[in-house]
């Protein structure tokens, strides 16, 4: 198991938004949902390879910018076309209002 | 089920009515050899990532096999026989129908005139795209004809591989249908920068096409030379089978609001058809686009299994240019004033909204895709025919999405 990486505060994600998070040259998009919880997943759609955190977070649905191609960032599942390959997810959890993800391998 | 066109509308339809539960056999006959593809990136990212252009399918020979959707490539429907159910393919071979959806898009619209060669092209087909790529180089002279989105999303593709390019657009300014001046000015700018030659104002007198050259005489009395003319002044509805067969028309096949034609076992959708739009108190419009090329084909779908659900959506495009991106919710004309909002890095975006508060539609443009949240959030508050707070619209530290809870 690879170590939690700190991706940013709690305080810089609003409730129902996403922003982005770089790190060892790939893209990730942190959420946090109306429920006040936070998830991760891959920055880039799986549609065409555009980043997600410029897109629109409705209840647990994230749509990308593009075309509006849909996932639950929860799940990491695609819900509508044109994406149909669902989005990695990652573990996430919060210490002290830093939110960390944890990337695997 | 049959359906005539395997486009992005007609493919999403066969995809649909199996994602709603048909079980029945499903046939989608297309006319090009290809698996069906996407067309936004023909003007794009095919034209320009790669040695050639590439296909990008919506969906492969697995995944068609897997929901049982027959595709018959390389096929033309010759015409509908309303009474039998059953529509003649080009082998002279029949196939019937209990439903039968038409979704035969748009082609370009030819220019009028007498003069044009093998180098005076048009873009519709991944094969118009690779003979297209062919000419896209440095030391290459290209003149596009028609200031609108083809043409300008063409213009930016054979800058970024060195071509030079000259567009010509009769209208006194580009973009003139659709986009508000606002925006088609930024558009405008950007290719000038970019060292696009834009001629507005001026007709074609003449074409002269030799098989090496094409010499453009515009009405001002100046020539523009090129090595290829690409055409771009906008697309009809492919109507022809649909008016052999007696379908009523009106600018495409005319349908209803839940895309059905004049005979009912026959629906219409995407770029052919024109149908009441609910949003703007049933104006008849014709659409060409992808989202609702999409959401035609899934709407049909619904409707020909028997769902008598009518069209809800607001009208939604987007084009990329260089590293702009413009997006547009709703139809521009509708609206009688303008709130503007400006988002930082030059990307704004602009409210349309009638004398009594409703906003109608909203335009923006910036970089990638930083105006793509707040046009999203805009489609939804037209939506729901929202009267948004012009001071909130206007100023970037209230949320559109706190908007929506009002």
């Amino acid at each position: 198991m690879s170590d939690w990486i700190e991706a940013c505060a709690a305080d810089d994600i609003d409730e129902e938004d996403v922003i982005r998070f770089d790190h060892a040259g790939r893209s990730f998009a942190i959420y946090r949902s109306p429920e006040d919880e936070f998830f991760a997943t891959d920055g880039l759609c799986t549609h065409e390879q555009i980043h997600l955190s410029q897109g629109l977070v409705m209840g647990d649905i994230i749509e990308c910018p593009k075309h509006n191609g849909r996932f639950n960032y929860k799940t990491g599942a695609a819900r509508g076309a044109p994406v149909c390959v669902n989005l990695q997810t990652y573990p996430v959890k919060v210490d002290a209002g830093k939110v960390f993800i944890q990337l695997g391998n | 089920m049959v359906i005539i066109g395997a486009g992005e509308c007609g493919t999403r339809a066969a995809f649909a009515l199996r994602e709603e539960g048909y079980d029945g056999s499903i046939t989608l006959v297309g006319s090009e050899p290809h698996l069906p593809y996407e067309r936004p990136p023909l003007s794009k990212e095919a034209m320009t990532s790669g040695e050639a252009p590439s296909i990008k399918a919506i969906a492969d020979a697995a995944r068609l096999a897997e929901h049982r959707i027959d595709l018959k490539g390389s096929t033309t429907v010759i015409s509908i026989d309303r009474a039998n159910r059953s529509v003649r393919l080009g082998d002279g071979s029949d196939l019937a129908y209990d439903k039968l959806l038409v979704a035969t898009g748009s082609i370009p619209r030819k220019l009028p005139m007498s003069g044009l060669g093998a180098r005076c092209v048009y873009l519709r087909t991944f094969d118009d795209a690779l003979l297209i790529r062919q000419y896209l180089r440095e030391d290459v002279r290209i003149a596009i004809v028609g200031g609108g989105f083809i043409g300008f999303e063409l213009a930016a593709s054979a800058r970024k591989l060195g071509a030079e390019v000259t567009v010509v657009e009769a209208q006194p300014r580009i973009l003139m249908r659709g986009v508000p001046e606002e925006i088609a000015a930024i558009v405008h700018e950007t290719h000038v920068t970019e060292g696009v030659e834009i001629v507005c104002g001026d007709g074609i007198a003449a074409i002269e096409d030799d098989g090496n050259l094409v010499r453009i005489a515009l009405s001002s009395g100046r020539t523009v030379v090129a090595d290829l003319a690409i055409i771009g002044i906008g697309a009809v509805p492919v109507t022809a089978l649909a008016e052999t067969a007696g379908l009523a028309l009106n600018n495409g096949i005319s349908v209803d609001a839940r895309l059905r034609t004049s005979d009912p076992h026959i629906f219409a959708a995407g770029d052919c058809c024109s149908f009441p739009l609910a949003v703007y108190g049933h104006r008849r419009v014709r659409l060409e686009a992808w989202r609702s090329a999409q959401e035609h084909g899934a709407l049909a779908a619904r409707n020909m299994l028997g769902a008598e659900e009518a069209h809800a959506s607001v009208p939604w495009f987007w084009s990329d240019q260089y590293g702009l991106t413009l997006q547009i919710a709703g139809l521009p004309d509708e609206g009688e004033r303008t709130v503007r909002r400006d988002l930082g890095d030059g990307a704004f975006i602009l409210f349309h909204l009638k004398g009594d508060g409703r906003l109608v539609a909203a335009s923006g443009i910036g970089p990638d895709n930083t105006v793509a949240r707040d046009i999203r959030l805009a489609e939804m508050l037209i939506a729901r025919s929202a009267r948004p707070d012009l001071t909130a619209l206007a100023s970037t530290a209230v949320k559109l999405k706190s908007l929506l809870a009002a």
